[in-house]
């Protein structure tokens, strides 16, 4: 089975966000850049296919040189190859029109994309990769078991899970639960030094038009002081629920 | 040219996201000075929509289509923008409908903005604001295809009545093969889920163990709600994963989060900023969440949270 693991590179979950360019641009200054959570579960199991049924793994990101520590961190956990799309990713549709170019040029069976990225949220890249390849959906996997070209998956659904059947190709959107978070792995010395050696590709990209842009970032309002009521006195509380906020 | 939405229901009955799509369509067709369409699937009754602006439902009754399907459910929507030449194809942001968007986004060959919070602010170029970086930041986003997708971010337009009256139409949208089987659903039916809940309960590791969760459950009872927990707790095995809340979990965008025992780290509070009002109890005055709450009770949860309900009881019989 080839797979093609999906590889955002995405502002570590600490980081403060704030914009340049009369707010029209992300400050990436100071910023320390990881794998999309998301996708790192997904990049876990299909380690888990590469160890049990012989998968070959490929981790793939559309953006500039500055993402290359990211795909060599991939390689480092144990993918097998790495592919960079040389052209920032501007928006979702772009960024899926170049990885569904790449899907199609390597015949992957099976493509791993997070459910969304913790950047911009779009949580359309897996989607739209599966309609513009033909190849079958399932978001929000939290399950993948893959027998030739079998598949079953478990996936949430708002207030519980599904079971679902279907076949290769297959495209997924994968989140936390598909793997346990203590199999998460970290790169260690011997992967460090044996992902230097893993071939890492520079693709031209394809020519896209742009549907969507950012056009302007502005942070949320700096929230008012807490209103803080005694633990003595929560008729109190109910009362401010009911009568200020008037959400009881 | 109508603005199409699309209009969630479940076992058959609208749900209350679908009330909400529907008023942000009217607020759209009102701009584009056009008309609203609804596209409804195995829905019994319909009517209710004319009171958020709708003008015309097309119906579809598809047992194909009777467990959710985001392929199925995608051509359909298609083929009913298709046919009433709709520029701008509105939905929510449940699972389902971010599940089936980026298909219909490659479908109709439109830009697609997700998790969206407010009308369009300019309809040349058509720009909407939307929440990015998990709720620590918006942004105004404009989309250049003809056609365009919206994703409503739930309970951030709100419920819009208006007086109306809307015709319906018997639609049979052709389906292709599906691609993807449903063997089973596993879903506590009584139980309100957090993507549709109005309110949500949570708790974190302050709880101490997973036997101290009955009176989260309680709370959430007397209060209509639904329970979620922060990471570790389900990390440790205390609730399930479907519970966990925050940026790597699911998203809260609620009228009312009430956090208990939980600290209020960056990743939490990120994935549940959404929320309107929050009110925060935590033994720790120090907790970081006290800063992005509305209103706070600084004691131990152990005995905070079964006066509360004592009193909620209380107020509720009364009101
Ligand atoms: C990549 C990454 C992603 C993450 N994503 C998420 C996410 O999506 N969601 C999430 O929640 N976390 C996430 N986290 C974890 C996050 O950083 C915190 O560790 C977590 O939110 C803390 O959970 P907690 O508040 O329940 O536990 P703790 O930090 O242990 O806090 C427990 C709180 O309970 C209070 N308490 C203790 N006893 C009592 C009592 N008797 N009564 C009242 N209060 C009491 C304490 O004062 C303390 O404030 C993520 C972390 C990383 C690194």
């Amino acid at each position: 089975m080839k797979i093609l693991v999906c590889i955002s590179h995405v502002p570590d979950t600490t980081s403060k966000i704030n914009f340049t360019d009369g707010d029209t641009k992300f400050d990436t200054n100071g910023v320390q850049f990881v794998i999309n959570p998301n996708d790192e579960f997904g990049l876990t199991r299909a380690m888990w296919f590469k160890e049990k049924q012989g998968a070959h793994v490929t981790v793939v990101n559309v953006g500039g040189a500055e993402t290359e520590p990211t795909l060599r961190k991939a390689l480092a956990i144990g993918a097998d190859a790495a592919i960079r799309v040389n052209t920032p990713a501007t928006d979702g549709f772009s960024v899926a029109k170049q990885l569904a170019n790449v899907v199609k040029d390597g015949g992957y069976d099976l493509v791993i994309a997070g459910r969304e990225s913790i950047d911009y949220n779009g949580g359309m890249v897996p989607g739209m990769i599966a309609g513009l390849t033909n190849a079958n959906f399932i978001n929000n996997c939290i399950k993948l078991d893959v027998e030739g070209t079998s598949v079953t998956a478990v996936r949430e659904i708002d207030g519980g899970k599904e079971t679902v059947s279907t076949s290769l190709p297959l495209v997924i959107g994968s989140q936390k639960g598909l793997v346990e978070e203590s199999d998460l792995r970290i790169p260690n010395m011997r992967g460090i030094m044996m992902a230097r050696q893993k071939p890492l590709t520079v693709v031209d990209p394809v020519d896209t038009i742009t549907e969507t842009a950012s056009v302007k970032f502005e942070k949320p309002a700096p929230k008012g002081a807490v209103k803080l009521v005694s633990p003595d006195n929560l008729d109190e509380l109910i009362s401010l629920l009911h009568n200020e906020a008037k959400v009881i | 040219m109508s603005v199409l939405v699309y209009t969630e229901s479940e076992q058959g009955k609208l749900k209350k996201v679908a009330f909400e799509v529907a008023s942000y369509a009217k607020a759209v067709a009102d701009q584009l000075e056009t008309t609203v369409t609804a596209i409804t699937i195995n829905t019994d009754d319909t009517s209710a929509l004319e009171n958020y602006g709708v003008d015309k439902v097309l119906s579809v009754s598809n047992s194909e289509l009777n467990t959710f399907n985001a392929k199925g459910y995608a051509e359909a929507i298609q083929q009913a923008a298709e046919k009433e030449s709709s520029k701008v194809v509105v939905l929510s942001s449940s699972a389902n409908s971010k599940y089936l968007a980026p298909l219909l986004a490659v479908f109709l060959n439109a830009g697609y903005a997700s998790n969206v919070i407010a009308a369009p602010s300019n309809t040349a170029p058509f720009t909407v604001k939307r929440n990015a970086f998990t709720n620590k930041a918006f942004e105004d986003m404009a989309i250049s295809t003809d056609v365009k997708i919206v994703g409503v971010s739930s309970n951030a337009f709100g419920l819009v009545e208006t007086s109306g009256s809307a015709t319906t139409e018997a639609f049979s949208p052709s389906i292709t093969d599906l691609g993807i089987k449903v063997e089973s659903v596993d879903k506590a039916s009584d139980k309100v889920s957090i993507a549709d809940a109005d309110i949500v309960v949570s708790g974190g590791r302050g709880l101490k163990g997973p036997e101290n969760w009955g009176m989260i459950e309680e709370l959430a009872d007397v209060l209509g709600a639904a329970t979620a927990c922060s990471k570790p707790v389900s990390d440790l095995g205390w609730r399930p994963h479907g519970e966990h809340v925050g940026q790597t979990g699911k998203p809260v965008a609620s009228n009312l989060y009430i956090a208990i025992g939980i600290s209020g780290a960056i990743q939490h509070l990120a994935g549940v900023n959404a929320s309107k009002v929050k009110v925060v109890i935590n033994s720790d005055p120090e907790a970081p969440f006290f800063k992005a709450a509305d209103y706070g009770v600084v004691g131990d949860a152990f005995q905070v949270v079964p006066e509360l309900i004592e009193k909620l009881k209380a107020f509720k019989a009364q009101q």
